[in-house]
């Protein structure tokens, strides 16, 4: 699973953080995941506890989603993701690398595939909680 | 906001030995059928070998070797596709070679994502094929795979040399090994040896036009019997080998 690879490089993070910070234990790690991953929490959050260890043994990891929206560069249209227009294929291939949205996806108004991922895009660590 | 596959990058690629970057400044003096061939020699020589196409918007390293219906495989990340002894990797997988026209920090994304969840495995050598010029790609692998060995590519015209000028200038200020300097589509009485070695590179020698290329494309057993092959196998492979 594609999460465990993700839910590695979370903890290898946060653990260079905690050395660099002097971090004595972490109580909570808050994650943001943009839409465009769609990734399985309950398979990220299973990954994230197997893997947690030492000064990370007891912190809970929290996720938030962020929605997908994106902007063409050609005529400055907005518009948001709906997943529910892909077959499994592409939506396992955007699930992978979500930049191959730009395969797949047009702008819905001028037709360009020229456009902007402003939202919901990568896996990011936004806040460590813990005890120095 | 701290984008956790950075860091784990290192660790991905802890198991490969040795990797190589074909590149140029210019496009279409044979890179990608450099990258794909010594890919396929070492993998003939017992070399455990992976071949990663890094040319986003253009990638070609399928269709030489001719891969067709594989796509990699998931175990905790993305296992490459396993073809011809050799592990391969391409966003050709993810955009079944449709039209795909992506901006920089696409081309980072990309970059980034596959180099934080492609599991190599134990490897002798990784090859990536890059794409042209000195932009985004190259400035990330020399960021994020500063162990890097590059492997230039060009041809007699003055216009390719003037773009590898650039790109030797720009891996010499950041303290990269360059392997050297491979000559394709040469002829005889050209001054492109003259002019890497007076920038201080070595020269690897002359690739004729090989007129059996064309006809190899994706046919990697008439691929290994044309003279590019055979002068890959000549010019580069001593060469790679030695300074390991």
């Amino acid at each position: 699973m594609h999460e465990w690879a993700l839910a590695e490089a979370v903890i290898t993070t946060v653990e260079e953080i905690v050395e660099r910070e002097k971090y004595e234990e972490v109580f909570e790690v808050s994650l943001t995941i943009g839409e465009l991953q769609q990734i399985d929490t309950g398979i990220m959050k299973f990954a994230l506890k197997h893997l947690k260890e030492g000064k990370l043994k007891k912190a809970k990891f929290s996720i938030k989603m962020h929605k997908a929206s994106f902007k063409c560069n050609v005529c400055g249209n907005l518009w948001v993701f709906n997943k529910n227009k892909f077959n499994e294929e592409v939506s396992e291939a955007i699930h992978f690398i979500p930049e191959v949205s730009h395969t797949y996806i047009k702008c819905p108004k001028c037709k360009s595939p020229d456009f902007n991922i402003v939202e919901g895009r990568g896996l990011y660590i936004q806040k460590i909680r813990g005890r120095k | 906001m701290v984008d956790p596959r950075i860091s784990i990058i290192d660790g991905r690629l802890r198991g490969v030995k040795d990797i190589i970057v074909v590149s140029s400044g210019k496009g279409g003096v044979g890179k990608s059928l450099t990258a794909s061939v010594l890919a396929l020699i070492l993998t003939r020589r017992g070399y455990k070998v992976g071949l990663l196409d890094l040319d986003f918007t253009s990638p070609s390293t399928h269709l030489i070797l001719g891969v067709r219906g594989l796509n990699p495989t998931e175990d905790k990340g993305i296992i490459p596709v396993e073809v011809f002894g050799l592990r391969h990797m391409s966003i050709v997988y993810y955009t079944k070679d449709k039209s795909t026209s992506l901006r920089g920090e696409d081309l980072s994304n990309i970059l980034t994502e596959l180099l934080a969840v492609t599991g190599w495995g134990e490897l002798d050598f990784l090859i990536l094929d890059m794409p042209p010029g000195i932009g985004d790609t190259t400035l990330d692998v020399i960021k994020y795979i500063s162990r890097s060995r590059f492997l230039l590519v060009a041809t007699p015209s003055i216009l390719a040399f003037s773009t590898v000028q650039k790109l030797v200038d720009l891996l010499k200020s950041q303290n990269i090994t360059i392997i050297g300097v491979l000559e394709n589509i040469g002829r005889s009485d050209t001054a492109l040896a003259k002019h890497v070695r007076d920038i201080g590179v070595k020269y690897l020698g002359t690739i004729p036009f090989d007129d059996q290329i064309e006809g190899s494309i994706g046919n990697v057993d008439k691929l290994f019997n044309t003279e590019f092959a055979s002068s890959i196998e000549k010019l580069v492979l001593p060469n790679i080998l030695e300074a390991r």
